[in-house]
């Protein structure tokens, strides 16, 4: 284990039992040491166990082997430390937009003035403080999804978990977002694992691209993006990146289509 | 053109019940008995003067508060009971498993077919045989919270509570528990910020129909030995002296209190749970 790395995975496994009493193996030895303020991303065929390895981290779900160690210890559930964004729409439809970002802080305890302040606070980061006292169901589904990164933001983690948080959002939309997210993540030094199915994504944001096999979801290849930011999607070495992973990828969905 | 639409809406409201008041005098004209149909403006006398004593049965406006008062009380024992009772079986599979293979043997059971235990259980303890009040104004308000009929109203109430309770819980979004866990989220936090809101619409509609219900189980409950007030007993008691115009002026009043408190809670609901219209 290096000092640098916030997170090691260590040979883990995941194997689900479904309710005709199957089972399902979702995930099989995922080797992957993580660095302090790391942007990470993940890309992989659908149903190859992305959203399994997030949920793993984020202490949702049991693994069946291996470990997972934050800083040296081991994880063993959810920690206020470790904050994720949703593949679905997961904001309280009861509550408005500030008392939806000021949850965390109202969980751990934070007397209302603060809490208060330190959502609104998140809400400017993306954009978001003049909708304080919408509803969910009043947001389109950009805003809400900023919302959710506000809301996650706001227990200050160190380590930030997203799944596909821009997959619903418009091309334009979702090249601001990640103008946005990128802006946020230098600021304030995280550590990031991004979850997406567009490999053009990926390599605007990430440090390293993490490539996954159809299921039971591996590490097939890992790739360092050495660009400078901010990218330019017209850089030759960005089409060349991402021509090899999308080789990769065809490969992989054909196996998983063929059976 | 305003005007005009409200009293067509109020004339939809007004056309049906207006037809059947005129059938109801046509047909108490053509009856000529008032003991198998009095009047309209009998029945109507006796409504408008609800605080007039009726021979030996006390006034309307007192046997209808203190029915109210009973079914309050019963129905707020199993409001108590049914709704934490529900989040917990909601929430916990194995307590679930555990309660409702029993909890389901009762539930067919109808409310007035508990009337022999009841009697055999608590007999005509009220409230002021266990408080020990044994005179004075206060002994004639608690003797009149008789157990049986408190249990009556209990077993009305508790089920369709208890079921929307359990369905509310059931229901939620697994997401929200989810990412209130990732958020920090201890079990008080869960329970009290997360699932009552998330199935408070359910568990309110619940509430709504255990009312209902409840009031329906008033007159069974009321027609227990023991039972000197109420408008049940005022309608048994009113049929026994062949008054039938005090038996429908009874009986409009159990329907306009139970339409009312109906009211109150669809109001409730539609001012409370806007979003779980909006949030499709
Ligand atoms: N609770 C569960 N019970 C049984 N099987 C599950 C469960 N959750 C996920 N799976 C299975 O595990 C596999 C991986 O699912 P996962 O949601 O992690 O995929 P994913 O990579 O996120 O896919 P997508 O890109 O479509 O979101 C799938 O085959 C899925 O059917
Ligand atoms: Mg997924």
């Amino acid at each position: 284990m290096k000092e640098s790395h916030i997170l090691n995975i260590e040979t883990l496994g995941k194997t689900f039992s479904t309710s005709n009493g199957g089972s399902i193996e979702a995930l099989r030895h995922v080797d992957l040491d993580v660095d302090e303020n790391e942007f990470l991303c993940i890309v992989g065929p659908s149903g190859c166990g992305k959203s399994t390895l997030l949920r793993i981290v984020a202490g949702l779900e049991q693994m069946t082997k291996g470990r997972i160690l934050r800083r040296g210890l081991e994880i063993t559930g959810a920690h206020r430390d470790v904050g994720m964004v949703f593949q679905e729409y997961s904001l309280l439809p009861w509550r408005n937009v500030l008392d939806n970002v000021a949850l965390g802080p109202e969980f751990a305890g934070a007397p209302k003035k603060a809490r208060r302040e330190t959502a609104l606070a998140c809400l400017r980061l993306v954009g978001m403080e003049s909708f304080s006292r919408a509803f969910p169901h009043e947001l389109s589904g950009g805003m809400r999804q900023r919302v959710a990164i506000a809301r996650a933001l706001a227990n200050n983690p160190d380590i930030l978990l997203m799944d596909e948080p821009f997959g619903a959002l418009d091309a334009h939309t979702r090249i601001l977002m990640q103008k946005e997210l990128l802006r946020v993540w230098e600021a304030h030094r995280k550590t990031i694992l991004f979850v997406t199915h567009g490999v053009d994504e990926a390599i605007y944001l990430a440090d390293r691209i993490l490539v996954m096999s159809a299921r039971p979801g591996r590490i097939i290849d890992i790739f360092n993006v050495d660009m400078p930011r901010p990218r330019r999607r017209s850089d030759p070495v960005y089409g060349q990146l991402a021509e090899k992973i999308l080789n990769l990828l065809e490969k992989e969905a054909a196996l998983s289509f063929g059976g | 053109m305003r005007w005009k639409s409200f009293f067509l809406t109020a004339g939809m409201y007004l056309i049906i019940p207006a037809l059947f008041l005129i059938c109801w005098h046509v047909a108490a004209r053509q009856v000529q008995n008032e003991v198998i149909l009095p009047g309209i403006g009998q029945v109507a006398g006796l409504l408008r003067h609800p605080a007039q004593d009726l021979i030996s049965m006390g006034s309307l406006a007192a046997n209808v508060g203190i029915s109210l008062v009973r079914v309050l009380a019963g129905y707020l024992l199993a409001v108590m009971l049914a709704v934490p009772l529900g989040i917990v079986m909601g929430y916990y599979r194995p307590v679930f498993k555990l309660l409702n293979g029993f909890l389901s043997l009762f539930r067919p059971i109808p409310p007035l077919a508990w009337v022999p235990l009841v009697l055999a259980w608590f007999g005509v303890a009220s409230l002021a045989s266990v408080m020990k009040v044994e005179s004075g104004p206060s002994y004639i308000f608690l003797n009149n919270l008789k157990f049986s009929m408190i249990f009556i109203i209990f077993i009305g109430a508790f089920y369709p509570v208890l079921t929307s309770s359990i369905h509310g819980v059931a229901n939620v979004r697994r997401i929200l528990l989810d990412s209130a866990h990732v958020l920090g989220a201890g079990r008080r936090d869960i329970f009290r910020k997360i699932l009552l809101p998330a199935a408070a619409p359910s568990i309110v509609n619940g509430m709504r129909i255990g009312l209902g219900v409840a009031w329906m189980c008033l007159v069974s409950a009321e027609m227990l030995p023991g039972s000197l007030s109420g408008v049940g007993y005022l309608i048994t008691h009113a049929y026994t002296m062949a008054n039938t115009d005090i038996v429908i002026a009874g009986m409009i009043s159990i329907g306009l209190v139970g339409a009312g408190l109906d009211l109150v809670f669809r109001l409730w609901e539609e001012k409370k749970f806007a979003w779980t219209r909006m949030a499709r």
